[in-house]
C-alpha cells in the first residue's frame, strides 16, 4: 500500500514540475517573443519578411538539431557537423564547377557527409572510443580539411535551379530554407516518435545493456545515429551555400553549438533516453528569435553574445529535473 | 537476555499528504543484539530507519537512545546520536584509498594547521581494520576491493565516527557466499563487542542464523516481534503477508511427460572460464533448477545459452537447432531474465508500457511504424496477468518497487509466449508477496508447455519452483536430481559446496 501511496504522492509533487521542465521551451519563446513585440514590434519585428528572416536564419541549425537530437538520445553527442556541413558546401559547389548538374552535385555532398557520419560512427561503436573525442578530433580534422581543399578560396556556385532549391529562392511562395526546416522537423518527428528505430535509439540511450538484453542492435543504432547526423550536416552545408551562392570553408562554424544548445533548450535528456523533435524545433527557433531581436534592438555583436548565452543558460536552469 | 535497551522507538507517526505510512509503530533494540527488521516492500520498515537515520522527520512519537529523548532533525543529529547507516548501494568514493574514505571530511591534520596528517590517517585506519579482523590495506584504493570488502570499509567509517547503532539494509544481496559468511562473522564480532545491529533483509535463512530477535512490519505496523529460537520460517512469512496468504511458496509436485519433447540440449559445453564439460536437457513444460557457488559459471551458462557468449566446445541445441547469435534465439522463442534488473533489464527512465514493448517491437511494427494501439493491449494485459502494482501503463519504472520491477522484465519476455525461459536470480530484492506470485506465474506458463532454467542462490526458491536441480561444481554438472528426492534445502546445500550426498545422487528419471 505503503509504496503505491508514496509513488503517487512523488508523482503528483513532481507533476506540476515536470510539465514546467517539458515546456520550459515553449514558455520561454512566448516570453522572448512577447517581448521583443513590446519593445520593438514597431521597428520591424513583428513583419513577416522579419518572421521570414528568423525561419530562414535558423534553418540549418534546426536541420542540423533535428538529426543532433537522435545522436543525444542515443546517448553520444557529434561535434563534427557544423565542419562536415562545409565539406558538404564545398563538395556540391567543387561538382558543380567542374561542369556536371546539381543532381549528382548533391548526391556528392549527401555522400561526403554520410562518410565522415560513417567514420564517426565506426570509431565510437566498433573502436569504442567516446563519441565526445571522436568527433571532437572529427571536427578539427574535416575543419582543416575545408580550408586546403580550396585553399580558403570561396567558390561560387552559378546553378540558379540549385540555388533557389537549397537557401535563395521559394517554394509554393514560402522561403525553401523554411520549407526544408519545417519538412526535416516533421520527418524527424515521425521517425522519433513512431518508428521501431525511433524507439531503438531511445532505448539504447536510456540503458544501452537493456537494450541489448532485450534484442536491439545497439551498435547498429549508434551507426545509423551518426549516418543520420552526416547526411543532415551535409544538407545544412547545402542550405548554407544555395543561400549565399557560394561554399566556404567556415560555413558552420559554431554550429554544432548552438544545435546541442536547441536540443537540451528543447528538452531533450543531454544524457540519452528521452527525446523531443517539437522541442528542439522550438528550441531553434528560440535561438534565431534572441538572436534577431537583438539585432534589431541595435545590440552590439559582443552584447548579443552575452546576452544569448545567458538566455540559454537561465531557459536550460528553468527547465532542470528536480535533483532527487 | 537481560540486556538493556539502548534504543526505543514508540508511536511513531508518519504520513506523507494524506497517507500514513507508519501508524503508531513500536520498535525497540537492545545492547548488543542482531535485530532483523522485515517487512515487504512497502510494509514501512525504510520508511521506519530513515527516520531513525534523520533523513525523514517523523510526525509523532518519541525516539530514546540509552535512556535519552533524541531530535534525529537531520542526518548529522541521528549521527551525534551514535546512528549509522551502512547503504545497500554503497556511499564510497571508488578513486579515494581506505583510509582517506573512512576519514573523509573528518580527515586528522597536523596540529594548529589546516594540512591533513596522512601517516596518522593511515594509522587510525588500520586500528580500526585490524580491531575488524580483517585484512584490508588502508592505503589501497577502494575501487580495487570486492563488493564485500567495500562494505567492511562502510562499517569502519561507521565505528570510526563512533556509532552504537548500526542499521544494515540488505547487507549480503550482492556477497558471494564466502564474503557472506566473512561478514556475520564480522557482525557478531561486532554484536559481542556491545554494537547493536538492525538488520533488513528478505532472506530467511539469514535471519534465523544470525540474528536474536525479529520485527515483523505489515502496513505501517509492526506485527510481530520475538526472539529467533522461538521462529520458524513459516512464522515470519505468516506475520508478513498476513494470515492465508503463504501458500503459494510452498513446492508443487508437478508431472512432467517423461517423452515430452526436449526443447534445450546442451552438450559437452566448455567456455573460455569456469565451465569444462556442462550437459543436461530441459523438455517441454519442464522447471530445471541451477544451483551451484556465486562464481561457478552459472550465469556465463545462461548467457551463452542466449547467445551473448561463444563457447569454446560443445553445443548447445534450441528445439533441435544450434543458437548462432542472440537474435536468433529471442527470434526462437528463447527470453532471458537477467541478474542485475536495474542495469541490464530495464529502462528505468521509460514507462511501464516502453519496456514491456522493447522485445516485441517487430512484432508491433508494420511498415516501419510501431502500432501503439495493439502494443498498448499487450501492455495491459502483462500487468493485469502479472499483478503489476502501477499506476499506469505510463508510470516511469524507476518508480516502482523492486518486485513490480522485475515482474515488467519478465512480463515483456512472456508478451512474447517464450519457449524456453531462463530466470537469472529472479527474486534478489524482491518481497515475499511478490515472490510468490512470480514463482505461480512460471509455474502457470510452464504448465502450458513452457520450459523454465532458473538459476538461483537462494535454496528456498530453487527448492518451491524446481521440477529437477541440477548442481553445478568445478564446471561440471555435479548432480542431476529430482526435486522430489530432496527431503531437505541440507541436502541441496551439500551438493552445492561440493559434497556428495548418497540420497542426492539419484539421476533424473
Amino acid at each position: 500500500m505503503q509504496s503505491k501511496a508514496t509513488a503517487t504522492l512523488r508523482l503528483r509533487s513532481a507533476l506540476p514540475k515536470v510539465q514546467l521542465q517539458n515546456y520550459v521551451v515553449y514558455i520561454f519563446f512566448a516570453v522572448v517573443l512577447l517581448f521583443f513585440s513590446a519593445t520593438i514590434g514597431d521597428k520591424g519585428f513583428l513583419s513577416v519578411m522579419n518572421l521570414f528572416n528568423i525561419a530562414r536564419t535558423t534553418a540549418m541549425i534546426t536541420v542540423i538539431a533535428v538529426a543532433m537530437t537522435f545522436v543525444i538520445s542515443a546517448g553520444e553527442l557529434d561535434l563534427s557537423v557544423g565542419s562536415t556541413a562545409a565539406l558538404a558546401a564545398l563538395t556540391c559547389a567543387l561538382v558543380m564547377q567542374a561542369g556536371f548538374g546539381w543532381p549528382l552535385a548533391v548526391l556528392a555532398a549527401l555522400v561526403a557527409g554520410l562518410a565522415v557520419g560513417c567514420l564517426n560512427g565506426f570509431f565510437v561503436t566498433t573502436i569504442g572510443i567516446p563519441s565526445f573525442l571522436v568527433t571532437l578530433g572529427m571536427m578539427q580534422f574535416i575543419r582543416g580539411l575545408d580550408m586546403r581543399v580550396t585553399y580558403t578560396n570561396p567558390i561560387s556556385i552559378a546553378n540558379k535551379t540549385f540555388n533557389g532549391l537549397f537557401g535563395s529562392g521559394n517554394l509554393f511562395g514560402v522561403p525553401s530554407l523554411l520549407v526544408w526546416s519545417v519538412a526535416i522537423a516533421v520527418l524527424g518527428f515521425v521517425v522519433l516518435q513512431y518508428t521501431g528505430f525511433g524507439r531503438e535509439v531511445l532505448a539504447t540511450g536510456g540503458n544501452r545493456m537493456a537494450a541489448e538484453y532485450s534484442g536491439v542492435k545497439t551498435r547498429r543504432v549508434k551507426f545509423a545515429a551518426f549516418l543520420l547526423s552526416g547526411a543532415a550536416a551535409a544538407l545544412a552545408g547545402m542550405l548554407y551555400s544555395g543561400m549565399m551562392q557560394t561554399a566556404r570553408f567556415n560555413f558552420g562554424e559554431g554550429a554544432e553549438l548552438m544545435a546541442i544548445a536547441a536540443v537540451i533548450l528543447g528538452g531533450t535528456s543531454l544524457f540519452g533516453g528521452r527525446g523531443t523533435i517539437l522541442g528542439t524545433f522550438a528550441g531553434s527557433l528560440l535561438i534565431g528569435t534572441i538572436n534577431n531581436g537583438l539585432i534589431i534592438m541595435g545590440l552590439d555583436v559582443s552584447e548579443q553574445m552575452m546576452v544569448a548565452g545567458g538566455i540559454i543558460i537561465l531557459a536550460v536552469a528553468f527547465g532542470k529535473k528536480p535533483t532527487s | 537476555m537481560t540486556r538493556p535497551l539502548i534504543l526505543e522507538m514508540t508511536d511513531i507517526r508518519k504520513s506523507f499528504g494524506t497517507i500514513p505510512v507508519l501508524k503508531r509503530v513500536g520498535f525497540t533494540l537492545k545492547k548488543g543484539e542482531i535485530h532483523a527488521l522485515m517487512g515487504g516492500n512497502g510494509a514501512g520498515k525504510s520508511t521506519l530507519m530513515k527516520i531513525l537515520t534523520g533523513v525523514y522527520t517523523r510526525d509523532g512519537g518519541k525516539v530514546t537512545i540509552e535512556g535519552q529523548s533524541v531530535d534525529l532533525h537531520d542526518p548529522g543529529a541521528a549521527e551525534r546520536a551514535g546512528v549509522a547507516m551502512i547503504f545497500q548501494e554503497f556511499s564510497l568514493v571508488p578513486t579515494l584509498t581506505v583510509a582517506q574514505n573512512i576519514f573523509l571530511k573528518r580527515e586528522p591534520r597536523y596540529p594548529g594547521t589546516p594540512f591533513i596528517n596522512g601517516a596518522e590517517m593511515v594509522r587510525c585506519a588500520r586500528l580500526i581494520l585490524e580491531e575488524l579482523g580483517v585484512d584490508i590495506d588502508p592505503d589501497a584504493p577502494v575501487s580495487s576491493l570486492s563488493v564485500g570488502y567495500m562494505q567492511i570499509v562502510e562499517i569502519a567509517k561507521a565505528l570510526s565516527k563512533k556509532a552504537k547503532i548500526l542499521v544494515m539494509d540488505e547487507p549480503t544481496s550482492s556477497l558471494s557466499e564466502s564474503e557472506t559468511s566473512a561478514l556475520f562473522e564480522l557482525v557478531r564480532r561486532l554484536r559481542a563487542s556491545g554494537i547493536s545491529i538492525v538488520y533488513i533483509s528478505h532472506r530467511m535463512a539469514e535471519i534465523l542464523t544470525l540474528c536474536d530477535r525479529v520485527t515483523v512490519m505489515r502496513d505501517g505496523e509492526t506485527v510481530m516481534t520475538a526472539d529467533c529460537a522461538d521462529l520458524s520460517v513459516a512464522r515470519i512469512v505468516e506475520a508478513m503477508l498476513g494470515a492465508g496468504n503463504a501458500k503459494s511458496f510452498a513446492w508443487k509436485d508437478r508431472h512432467v511427460p517423461a517423452h515430452a519433447r526436449a526443447v534445450l540440449q546442451v552438450r559437452h559445453l566448455r567456455l573460455a572460464k569456469r565451465i569444462e564439460d556442462v550437459s543436461f536437457d530441459i523438455r517441454e513444460g519442464e522447471i530445471v533448477g541451477l544451483a551451484g557457488l556465486m562464481g561457478s559459471g552459472r550465469t556465463e551458462i545462461a548467457e551463452t545459452l542466449f547467445g551473448r557468449r561463444r563457447a569454446v566446445s560443445g553445443e548447445v541445441l534450441f528445439d533441435g537447432a544450434p543458437v548462432t547469435s542472440q537474435a536468433d534465439a529471442i527470434a526462437r522463442g528463447m527470453a532471458l531474465v537477467p541478474e542485475d534488473r536495474r542495469k541490464f533489464g530495464l529502462v528505468l527512465d521509460h514507462s511501464v508500457r516502453d519496456n514491456i514493448i522493447l522485445p516485441n517491437l517487430h512484432r508491433f511494427t508494420r511498415h516501419l511504424f510501431v502500432q501503439d494501439g495493439a502494443a498498448l493491449q499487450t501492455v495491459q494485459d502483462t500487468i493485469h496477468h502479472l499483478a503489476i502494482k502501477t499506476d499506469g501503463p505510463d508510470q516511469l519504472a524507476r518508480l516502482l518497487s523492486g518486485g513490480n520491477q522485475q515482474k515488467i522484465v519478465i512480463g515483456k519476455w512472456l508478451a512474447r509466449a517464450p519457449r524456453l525461459l531462463i530466470l537469472d536470480e529472479p527474486t534478489i530484492g524482491v518481497d515475499i508477496g511478490a515472490k510468490s506470485e512470480i514463482v505461480e506465474t512460471v509455474r502457470a506458463m510452464a504448465d502450458k508447455g513452457m520450459a523454465v532454467l532458473v538459476i538461483s542462490s537462494e535454496l528456498e526458491e530453487l527448492m518451491a519452483i524446481s521440477d529437477r536441480i541440477l548442481v553445478l561444481h568445478g564446471g561440471r554438472i555435479a548432480q542431476d536430481m529430482n526435486r522430489r528426492d530432496v527431503a531437505t534445502e541440507e541436502e541441496l546445500h551439500h551438493a552445492i559446496q561440493g559434497h556428495s550426498h548418497s540420497k542426492a545422487k539419484i539421476g533424473a528419471a
